[in-house]
């Protein structure tokens, strides 16, 4: 509407009678044309008149308050409207007023106009009896066509020949009849056999039955649980719920849900068919002898050795089974009793014992200690046999030519002497394990070190040498054992048990532990069996003659294995662990090549306590009796019978 | 070594196997066509064992179909016709493009069909499979009979599945085979042995459903399609063996019956038949007019040993199933109108009832609320105004509860404004080690023929209980009763009461506390508990994992039961806290 109203006024104003620009007061259109008038806003003229003259700006332009007081104090200020091309206000005059009202109602220009004229009909509504047009009917018009009746005639040939049908109406509702009419029962499903039938939807239980016994609904607690989880973790895909009575039930609002589910389960889902085991779990407990059957063996802890102050780490039972040599970290090594229980001597040697073994010959008497290696008299028992094992230390005549040793051998004396000391190898580094060989001449001593090939070191008491048997270093030794009857020396190093010819000087055979860390070893006395214990709770049975693999693991134990010990005549052996508990098994080799060692677990002896989780740290068996040893980190040693 | 490298992934499972979008290649479909046919062929796809193998290394997550079910699908000649369909869409577009009417008209005469019988008939070979794939067909009929017709489906299929459900039920009605009902919160459970085959289906409560949007109603549109059919000739086979007409008829008596009244309110002669065979009270015709038909009697078959104590079980089985048959059998019942009329009416024509029902309700009543001889009204409303003296007012749940305990239970516990007893599933069977409720064992007790004493005992001594502590108080009530029975029963009551009281059981000595005797018992069980112990030791880690996890589940499924139990009987403390309170506050 605007642009019309302006551009009325403009064709309307060739000669405005009030103008608040006085100066102009002829024609002064502007001749710029339809163009925004911003784009003269940085010029002082606004265009150009009819004679190519500028039309120049007020020179004030009026602001806010002019407009406003203009407003306030001008009674024509409701007729006035800003011209922009030429820049000034125009006040209209009545007619104009008249014109803008009327086009505003909706009502055309023109006062005289007259909307409501009647209309003229073009033709009349009267049917006349002569034709509009004097044009001739056409000769079609009246006579039968030619080309129609020959479709007809040809329908209707078609028709009566048959060629044309009738349209059979449609069948609507399906259907059925006897399709299993003639089936044949072995017939498989068309397919192939791969075909796996859906299973079943699931039967509802109680819970769903919409008056539940009291004890399916849900609690407070386990319905803010069931809201908060994950629609795919819940047990129940529903809330159980109790309505007093059939017609208080509503609809159930995931029911169309479901069933699509259900649809695509059945078309979307992989099927495949499960074997579900269904065994009797009793049935896959091994079938082992009794116990009972397989006594005697250790049951009931009888005797506590108090004394230490500090860790057990290591104890050894005299070869009479009289005497119980225990050294600790309590920088001491302590005799006891067997029997009594008393602590008959104790040796301060001036720092952690980390390993004490028993000379394994009975008329000698002598005790390795670790830290450097002291081999001691411990003065206890039969006369005869102390001087016997004074005697053999004196008895030493050193060789014509000193050769160059790895470890120093020292004899001690005076108050030394008095205390049991006998000799003194120092060795480079410090000891870990030392061990007896049978006969009770050799002595072998291990300090673990990878980088060196001065792992393993083997003493001759009787000769003071030593020597060391590896030139190179294979791993990180654990510990070593002499085979009990047969010049073979056993190596246990991280993984790998390393049996060596002594006198071939040769590597046998190397088994295998499968194990993480290997702590402990033990070898059976008729040496054709090991076990071996391991820091990740397993302990290993070798049959040297089957394999070099394991022919059982056993994994008992709940933590790390710290000692495995074979009893000496009886078919027993024991494992200590850091859970605290000493595990006796009965371990039967037969004489009989083809048939395997009997295992059979047959008592768990609980009696340390963890301690800095550690339990029990080393087990040895009473040389004769079927009791077993066990010391602890709870600086106790306790005797099971 | 000479010959070729094997090449990978070119042998074996990764050839037996090929993913969705190759096998749709293979078939030149789109997805829609490819998921109608694999929904119409029954073609799922497999978990392949080794995935990787069959993924050519990838262990990107992808589906997988048998290859020899895809080359199954390329011969099958409903595949033309997904083609045809889709160029009759093209055309009919078309036309609609240039407004040529005439051809649309035309071209919606041509419009290509399908017929699924030959399909149906692969997949179930014998009538007895396709019997027992019918569940999910069942279910998803009643459902979709109670679509409102608004154009989620078309009308016809609704109309379809309305009267194929319809003929279901008829069957079942007249054949007799429903076992067991359970209402859930999900709608009503029926089961039912049909030919030997258990068949479970669901029907959803009479409400308009508000239906989602995230439910692709195209994919059940196309299972209904499969399942209409499979239905429909099971459906005619059913009524085959029984003897009765198909499509069903009602009795000729039953129909001139029905004719005199309602004609007129009917606008359509089908659909009022419809009805009348949906109110599900008259019976139907048969194609040979017999009398009732005899049951079969099982012939003897002279049987030795096992045998003969296995014909006895089912003999026995067979004696019990036709008992159940007979449960309601000269019991008149009426429904009021707040019932669900469809289901009670299902159920109790189907073990032998005569049912009828407002008139207003539904076409088909046989007889009014003021007959005399009508045993049973069900009625879900806590009062009714006028009540006749020689009819059972029960709810609805006796029906339920009724049939699944297969003996008409005692009706006091379903009085009108009675708090029900709950209603449990008869879908369940416990396990021992498995927590069963204890409604359960009083209803198997009831089942085994014994009274449930134990019960009015309980409660009995509860009542006790509170009288000891206020005899006088009783005494002086007793005045108060004008009634001499009452009076009468109180007395005897309190008197049991009494004698119970003072009543000493001699005490029986516990085994393992005395002496060596129990001593040795208990030692024998640790001796033994340990040896277990130690064996267990011994288990290879592949046994002692599966022994593990056995024992995990025995262990759970123990603790669950504690639970219930627990919860169970914390429920029964406070509620019989409540009661106790209640009754302080009474007096």
């Amino acid at each position: 509407m605007k642009p019309r109203v302006s551009n009325l006024i403009g064709r309307q104003t060739p000669c405005p009678q009030v103008l608040l620009n006085k100066v102009i007061e002829h024609d002064i259109r502007n001749t710029v044309g339809n163009v925004p008038m911003e784009w003269y806003q940085d010029y002082p003229h606004i265009g150009y008149n009819l004679d190519g003259k500028k039309i120049f700006k007020p020179i004030r332009n009026k602001d806010e308050l002019d407009e406003f007081l203009d407003k306030m104090e001008n009674p024509d200020y409701w007729r006035t409207v800003h011209d922009k091309t030429t820049a000034s206000d125009i006040r209209l005059t009545d007619e104009q007023v008249d014109l803008v009202h009327r086009l505003q109602k909706g009502q055309f220009g023109d006062v005289n106009f007259n909307e409501y004229e009647p209309s003229v009909d073009f033709f009349t509504n009267e049917v006349m009896i002569h034709p509009v047009t004097n044009r001739p009917q056409d000769k079609r018009s009246f006579i039968p066509s030619l080309i129609e009746k020959e479709k007809v005639s040809k329908l209707v040939h078609a028709i009566k020949m048959g060629w044309i049908k009738p349209r059979k109406p449609k069948e609507t509702t399906p259907q059925y009849y006897d399709l299993w009419a003639k089936e044949d029962p072995n017939a498989i499903l068309g397919r192939h056999k791969m075909h796996v039938p859906a299973p079943k939807m699931r039967l509802p239980g109680h819970e769903e039955s919409y008056n539940p016994p009291p004890e399916y609904l849900l609690t407070e607690e386990e319905r803010l649980v069931w809201e908060q989880q994950d629609a795919e973790d819940r047990k129940l895909p529903f809330l159980p719920q109790k309505h007093s009575c059939l017609r208080a039930v509503p609809a159930f609002s995931r029911f169309i849900h479901e069933r699509f589910e259900r649809c695509l389960d059945l078309y979307l889902c992989p099927r495949q068919r499960k074997m579900r085991v269904n065994v009797n779990p009793e049935d896959l407990i091994p079938k082992l002898p009794k116990p009972k059957d397989l006594q005697p063996f250790p049951t009931t802890m009888s005797l506590v050795y108090r004394g230490h102050t500090s860790l057990v780490r290591s104890i050894s039972a005299s070869p009479t089974g009289q005497w119980l040599v225990s050294g600790s970290d309590d920088f001491t090594v302590r005799f006891w009793e067997v029997n009594t229980g008393r602590c008959m001597k104790t040796l301060e040697v001036g720092g952690a014992v980390k390993s004490v073994a028993w000379n394994p010959n009975p008329a000698v008497c002598l005790v390795a200690v670790e830290s450097t290696v002291l081999l001691l008299n411990p003065s206890l028992g039969d006369r005869l046999v102390v001087s016997s094992t004074d005697q053999l230390i004196t008895s030493y005549e050193p060789p014509e030519e000193d050769k160059e040793q790895a470890v120093t051998w020292a004899l001690s004396e005076g108050p030394e002497h008095n205390k049991g000391h006998r000799l003194t190898l120092t060795h480079p580094k410090a000891v870990k394990q030392v061990v007896w060989h049978g006969k009770g001449d050799y002595l072998s001593s291990v300090m673990p070190d990878n980088s060196s090939n001065l792992q393993v070191l083997i003493h001759q008491v009787s000769k003071r040498r030593t020597q060391n048997p590896f030139r190179k270093s294979k791993g990180l030794v654990q510990c070593v054992s002499f085979h009990p009857l047969r010049p073979y020396f056993f190596v246990a190093t991280q993984r790998y048990v390393r049996i060596y010819n002594l006198i071939k000087q040769e590597l046998t055979k190397k088994l295998m532990t499968n194990c993480k860390w290997i702590s402990s070893m033990a070898i059976h006395p008729g040496g054709d069996n090991l076990i071996c214990g391991s820091y990740d709770c397993r302990l290993a049975w070798f049959d040297l003659d089957l394999s070099t693999k394991p022919y059982k693991m056993l994994r008992h134990h709940k933590k790390a294995l710290r000692g495995v010990a074979f009893h000496r005549n009886y078919p027993l052996f024991a494992s200590g662990a850091d859970d605290g508990s000493v595990i006796v098994c009965h371990g039967m080799v037969y004489n009989d090549l083809l048939q395997n060692p009997l295992i059979v677990p047959v008592k768990v002896l609980k009696g340390h306590q963890i301690t800095h989780d550690l339990g029990v740290l080393d087990v040895t068996f009473h040389p004769t009796q079927p009791w077993v040893f066990s010391s602890g980190a709870d600086a106790t040693i306790r005797l099971f019978t | 070594m000479g010959g070729l490298q094997k090449k990978k992934y070119e042998r074996g499972s990764a050839t037996n196997y090929i993913t969705r979008n190759k096998a749709r290649k293979k078939l030149q479909l789109s997805l829609a066509d490819f998921r109608r046919l694999c929904i119409l062929k029954g073609i799922y796809p497999h978990e392949p064992k080794h995935k990787k193998k069959v993924n050519k290394g990838s262990t990107a997550p992808r589906t997988f179909y048998l290859l020899k079910d895809i080359r199954f699908l390329l011969h099958e000649p409903i595949v033309r016709k997904f083609r045809e369909y889709k160029v009759f869409v093209r055309k009919l577009r078309k036309a609609y493009g240039k407004a040529e009417w005439t051809g649309v008209e035309r071209l919606r005469d041509n419009k290509p069909g399908y017929k699924l019988d030959h399909i149906i008939k692969e997949r179930y070979p014998t009538f007895i499979d396709a019997l027992r794939d019918i569940d999910d067909a069942l279910s998803m009929c009643f459902l979709f009979s109670t679509f409102a017709r608004t154009g989620k489906c078309h009308v016809q299929t609704i109309t379809l599945c309305r009267r194929l459900t319809v003929e279901w039920m008829n069957y079942v009605v007249a054949s007799r085979s429903l076992q067991k009902v359970f209402i859930s919160i999900k709608g009503i459970y029926y089961q039912a042995d049909v030919l030997g085959q258990l068949i479970t289906w669901l029907v959803p409560y009479q409400f308009a459903h508000d239906h989602p949007t995230d439910v692709d109603y195209r994919v059940m549109a196309t299972f209904t399609e499969m399942y209409t059919t499979l239905f429909g000739f099971i459906n005619f086979r059913l009524y085959q063996t029984l003897n009765l007409v198909y499509p069903p008829k009602l009795d000729s008596k039953a129909e001139s019956e029905l004719k005199a009244e309602h004609e007129e309110d009917y606008a359509m002669d089908s659909e009022s038949y419809l009805e009348k065979l949906s109110a599900l009270s008259a019976s139907l015709a048969r194609v040979v007019a017999t009398a009732e038909e005899e049951e079969n009697q099982l012939d003897q078959f002279p049987a030795d040993g096992e045998d003969i104590e296995n014909m006895e079980a089912r003999e026995k089985e067979q004696k019990e199933q036709e008992d159940q048959n007979r449960l309601f059998e000269g019991l008149k019942f009426f429904l009021n109108r707040e019932v669900p009329r469809e289901s009670l009416a299902f159920i109790l024509r189907c073990f032998g009832a005569e049912v009828s029902w407002d008139k207003s309700l539904c076409i088909g009543g046989t007889y009014d609320v003021t007959d005399e001889t009508i045993t049973h009204q069900i009625v879900d409303r806590p009062d009714i105004d006028k009540q006749y003296i020689n009819r059972y007012y029960i709810q609805p749940q006796w029906v339920f509860d009724s049939v699944n305990a297969k003996m008409c239970l005692p009706v006091e516990d379903y009085f009108l404004g009675v708090t029900l007893p709950p209603h449990l599933s008869p879908f369940v069977e416990e396990k021992d080690g498995d927590y069963v409720p204890p409604e359960k064992l009083k209803l198997m007790a009831l089942q085994r023929g014994e009274k449930h004493v134990q019960e009015e005992e309980e409660e009995e001594d509860e009542d006790e209980d509170d009288d000891d502590d206020e005899e006088e108080d009783n005494d002086e009530e007793d005045e108060d009763l004008t009634e001499e029975k009452n009076l009468k029963k109180m007395e005897d009551q309190r008197s049991q009461g009494k004698t119970l009281a003072v009543k000493v059981t001699p005490g029986k000595v516990k085994p393992w506390e005395t002496g060596s005797v129990g001593n040795k018992v208990r030692l024998e069980q640790e001796e033994k508990a340990e040896e277990k112990r130690l064996a267990i030791m011994m288990m290879k880690k592949k046994e002692k994992y599966l022994y593990d996890k056995i024992m995990f589940g025995k262990k759970r499924t123990t603790r669950e039961a504690n639970k219930l139990a627990a919860k169970r009987k914390a429920h029964e403390d406070t509620s019989k806290a409540e009661k106790k309170q209640k009754k302080a506050k009474k007096k």
